[in-house]
């Protein structure tokens, strides 16, 4: 007789026993101490956050060059960066901020807070979670160092052949670049493997497919769609890797020798769209997660929320062609772009009158994550708006790579993913150090936030009508653009103040903040059911739910998960459709082999920058690494646990 | 009618058929967009403020009446999202109908050909030594159709003309075609919309539409070799041309310059801009781009060659010439 819910309504032996098994349990999953230690973790609230950590750093020097960027564009004939620097500010900008950050960000949060939300202890290969961050970490800081090394890519995010090609961008700037995006890419597909098998396979029980958590359901489809774009990505940066590659120099891309650029647009395209709503979706997950506390009731249309959400990341593979549309693409494939790229916004309209609805039946309290979900309504639906012109091929073809795609894009990625990323920090800010973020400075800094934005990008729409192009270094004077620049430049200033402010505000309150207990927001989802910030195990009973608002709607005598061993890592393994309890499994612990692996990718494909020898060195030592990752320890093995054996005491299975 | 934005290098200022359409199009979609965007945030702040801090109950209430209505409300505005959805798709495919039946069957044909990064262009003849080649400054024919014909020489280029028609892409190793009808006498400016390296943002042209008859005239003008140096000073202004770097690259009929690297030069001072549309085509600006152009667009393929100060004054006055 234990419950995760009234630790103290145990008898006095219970008490005693359950002393003696949290104890255990601190042993059994603590990572060993130190710098190694810190190196080979695989928990995946401390790599969740070193993602989510590492990613701002990235958002951070990407930002840090927007500013330049508009410092240069500030008025007409600027001199400030020249073409050559400004090509690779702008290309490691939106490199940065798609690769570094939109998408490692959002895998650090459902890292962190999926395992809590569906009840278990950690995700199911925590050591493919050390891989997944090292190679994502190399990766960010040799890409980034290229731009002091000279060597900073200078050909768009999207390195559109021939231009990226090796006639036409000689030295190393753009292979560095596609080595790095092939190896970040490894580790978003890591990330992604980890949240669909830990969703699938480790929910607490009674957790059917039903009662999941929409964050988490929104994180599952991002994770799907990840599997099926990054590769894609790979496959073209690969490949143009080969073209450029000394003594390799295939000809996929190229037209004099039968190659074809229009390929490595369809390729990087059926990545790139796709890769909007893998930062949007988790970003819908974050209001539908957030808004039970702010509105006091369950978001209205579950079911509709969640065949939404699988909707977009089915049509989100459809829609790409609408980025070619100025290319030689044939006119009836145009108009089933156009429709696919309409039909997208029903799923994001069904999102939208949902919230709303549950903003509108629900009692309100504006406290600081609302105003940024708020916001959201007031941002993004502008950009999804300005997003249903861009699918017409007649406005497409005016307003395509001008000022208004960049207005729309900053519109939907700001006001779609970041507004609510900024609000789900504060939100889970107190389960992740027990304090709560400051509500004054972060209502200054939501106010900068939001007008520095505004004044940034709207400009940017009416200058995209004025006929300005984007990715251009200058402009004479004779265009028009100057005051509008001038205002753009002005609110990028104050929206970095804002950004400044609301980090300045997470540091003081981490300090200085009020004590947060286990659930202060008053919350619904079983993250808020374990101590702020969680232990190492997560739970010391994981907990088994019968409602989708367990700590709202849940007898306070709902059985936990018992049977589990605390000697050893073991995790309930439920089925996928009823997460009905089906075996024990026991996890990998930390080795030093998954950092190694890191290691040696991030060396081998540095080496292919330079010689194409790099791989016949790099990956016999990546195979031993692997293998020695692989080797077999002498645990216990996974035990399969007869239905009518649970029953039984001492076999794992829910106890009252 | 009121124009918003208008300029010379404005999508919503049409000064042919094609763009006008489009226009047409933008401004359906504006409006139905419009008003979505000031109900949804109409209704989100009456809903944010209409019952904040209402006092909670200690379990969220369960209203099913008011569940069931929800659904209808719901359901009503999906199923006008559909509506306005289904009403700008037929907007579009009409308008991309009527685009296609407006090209013509006997246009003007002109051929584009980007270069990084400066554009050339050339007025196609059925006598095809009366084609005219020219760079930087396209001049058109009022109400009479144009089909360009766009190829690159280089890496892609996007060629849009914001007040005639929507951009195209000019594609290594295919031909694209771009049907344009100006209707509006007047000067508009055109630019390289897809990232093509280093000068992308200079990569300018201005377009002149013209009554068929100056058109004519100009059309004729251009077709003429270039003019023979008269002075002593442009005389000697040839022979530098001709005995330096510029004739490894350029063209000016009628002498032995028939390089095509750079743009053809034949009738350059007739321009009114150099450098690509990036300065004003004036003695001063002239003398700083032949001096040095990688000051004004570094990372251009013009190489710096540097002149005694004599040479560069007869060059330029031959230059100023060839009208």
């Amino acid at each position: 007789m234990s419950s995760a819910r009234q630790p103290m309504a145990g008898r006095e032996r219970d008490r005693g026993r359950e002393i003696a098994e949290i104890a255990a349990l601190e042993r059994t999953w603590d990572r060993p101490r130190g710098f190694w230690g810190w190196v080979i973790s695989t928990d995946h609230k401390e790599i969740g956050l070193r993602f989510i950590g590492t990613a701002f750093l990235f958002f951070a020097f990407s930002g840090v060059l927007a500013a330049l960027m508009r410092a240069q564009l500030a008025r007409p004939e600027n001199t400030l960066l020249g073409p050559d620097r400004y090509n690779q500010f702008f290309t490691m900008h939106g490199t940065g901020m798609m690769f570094f950050f939109a998408v490692p960000v959002m895998e650090g949060m459902a890292l962190y807070l999926v395992p809590l939300m569906i009840g278990t202890r950690n995700v199911t290969f925590p050591r493919l979670l050390n891989f997944s961050y090292w190679t994502f970490a190399f990766a960010g800081i040799l890409l980034f160092a290229g731009l002091f090394f000279n060597m900073g890519p200078d050909v768009g995010w999207f390195s559109y052949v021939p231009l990226a090609g090796p006639a036409f961008a000689p030295g190393h700037r753009v292979d560095l670049w596609a080595q790095m995006i092939t190896l970040v890419e490894a580790s978003s597909l890591g990330g992604a493997v980890e949240i669909v098998t830990t969703v699938f396979k480790q929910r607490a029980p009674g957790m059917s497919l039903d009662r999941i958590p929409l964050f988490v359901w929104s994180q599952v489809v991002t994770s799907v769609m990840i599997l099926f774009a990054m590769p894609s990505v790979q496959l073209a940066t690969s490949l143009l890797g080969f073209d450029r590659t000394a003594h390799v120099t295939t000809q996929f891309f190229n037209p004099a020798e039968g190659g074809d650029p229009l390929l490595w647009q369809h390729l990087f395209w059926f990545f790139g769209h796709p890769e909007v709503y893998i930062i949007f979706l988790p970003a819908n997950g974050f209001i539908s997660a957030m808004l039970p506390a702010f509105t006091r009731r369950s978001v209205f249309g579950y079911p509709a929320l969640v065949l939404s959400n699988i909707a977009t990341g089915f049509l989100g593979f459809g829609v790409w062609a609408h980025h070619m549309f100025a290319t030689p693409l044939p006119e009836l494939g145009q108009g089933l772009f156009t429709a696919a790229s309409l039909m997208i916004t029903i799923p994001t309209a069904i999102n939208i009158f949902c919230w709303l609805a549950t903003i509108g039946t629900g009692r309100v309290r504006l406290r600081l994550p609302m105003l940024f979900i708020l916001s959201f309504f007031a941002v993004f639906v502008i950009g999804g708006l300005t997003g249903v012109m861009l699918g017409s091929v007649a406005i497409n073809s005016q307003v395509h790579d001008t000022f208004f795609v960049v207005a729309h894009l900053h519109y939907v990625l700001i006001g779609g993913a970041v507004f609510p990323l900024l609000g789900a920090l504060c939100f889970w800010f107190p389960k992740w150090t027990g304090r709560m973020p400051g509500e004054r400075l972060g209502i200054v800094s939501f106010i900068l936030l939001f007008v520095g934005f505004n004044a940034t990008f709207f400009p940017m729409h009416l200058l995209g009508l004025m006929g300005m192009t984007r990715r251009v270094y200058t402009y004479i004077p004779e265009t028009g653009w100057g005051p509008l620049n001038a205002l753009a430049t002005v609110g990028a200033g104050i929206l970095a103040l804002g950004f400044v402010l609301f980090f300045v505000n997470l540091a003081w309150s981490r300090r200085n903040g009020l004590a947060a207990g286990e659930n202060p927001w008053g919350s619904d989802t079983l993250e808020w059911a374990t101590l702020s910030p969680p232990p190492r195990y997560n739970f010391g009973n994981p907990p088994t739910v019968k409602s989708r608002d367990p700590l709202w709607l849940d007898p306070d005598d709902t059985p936990v998960v018992t049977g589990l061993s605390t000697e050893a890592r073991e995790v309930l393994v439920t089925t996928a459709h009823d997460a009905m309890p089906h075996h024990r499994l026991h996890l990998a612990g930390e080795s030093p082999w998954p950092f190694v692996t890191a290691f040696l990718c991030a060396g081998t494909q540095m080496g292919m920058v330079f010689r194409p020898h790099a791989y016949v060195i790099g990956l016999p030592l990546i195979g031993v690494a692997l293998a020695l990752w692989f080797w077999p320890s002498h645990g216990p093995a996974p035990l399969v646990v007869p239905r009518a054996a649970q029953r039984e005491s001492g076999a794992p299975g829910v106890t009252t | 009618m009121i124009r918003v934005l208008p300029g010379p290098q404005s999508p919503l200022d049409p000064a042919g058929i094609q763009a006008l359409r489009i226009e047409h199009v933008w401004w359906l979609f504006f409006g139905i967009t419009a008003v979505v965007y000031v109900v949804v945030v109409a209704i989100m702040l009456v809903a944010a403020i209409r019952r904040r801090n209402a006092p909670e109950p200690l379990r969220p209430e369960e209203d099913p009446e008011r569940e069931r209505r929800l659904i209808r409300i719901v359901a009503a505005a999906l199923g006008v999202t559909v509506v306005l959805l289904l009403v700008m798709l037929v907007g579009d495919f009409t308008a991309r109908r009527s685009l296609r039946s407006l090209e013509p069957g006997d246009p003007l044909e002109i051929q584009v050909t980007g270069h990084q990064w400066w554009w050339e262009f050339q007025y196609q003849d059925p006598i095809p030594s009366n084609n005219v080649t020219t760079a930087t400054e396209l001049h058109l024919p009022a109400g009479r159709p144009v089909e360009f014909v766009l190829r690159s020489a280089d890496v892609i280029h996007s060629f849009w003309v914001p007040n005639l028609a929507g951009k195209k892409d000019l594609f290594p190793g295919r031909l694209t075609r771009l049907f344009v009808r100006a209707d509006r006498v007047g000067a508009y400016t055109g630019q390289c919309a897809e990232f093509c390296g280093n000068q992308h943002a200079s990569m300018r042209f201005q377009v002149i539409v013209d009554p068929p008859q100056r058109f004519q005239q100009w059309l004729a003008a251009q077709r003429a070799p270039a003019a023979a140096p008269v002075t002593a000073e442009q005389r000697r202004g040839q022979e530098v041309f001709l005995g330096t770097t510029c004739v490894m690259c350029h063209t000016v009929q009628g002498t032995p310059a028939r390089s095509h690297v750079g743009p053809d030069l034949t009738h350059v001072a007739s321009r009114q801009w150099i450098a690509s549309g990036f300065l004003p085509n004036t003695r001063a600006h002239l003398a700083e781009w032949v001096a040095d152009p990688q000051r004004i667009r570094p990372g251009v393929r013009m190489p710096l060659h540097p002149l005694p100060p004599q040479d560069l004054r007869a060059l330029l006055e031959y230059l100023e010439s060839l009208r």
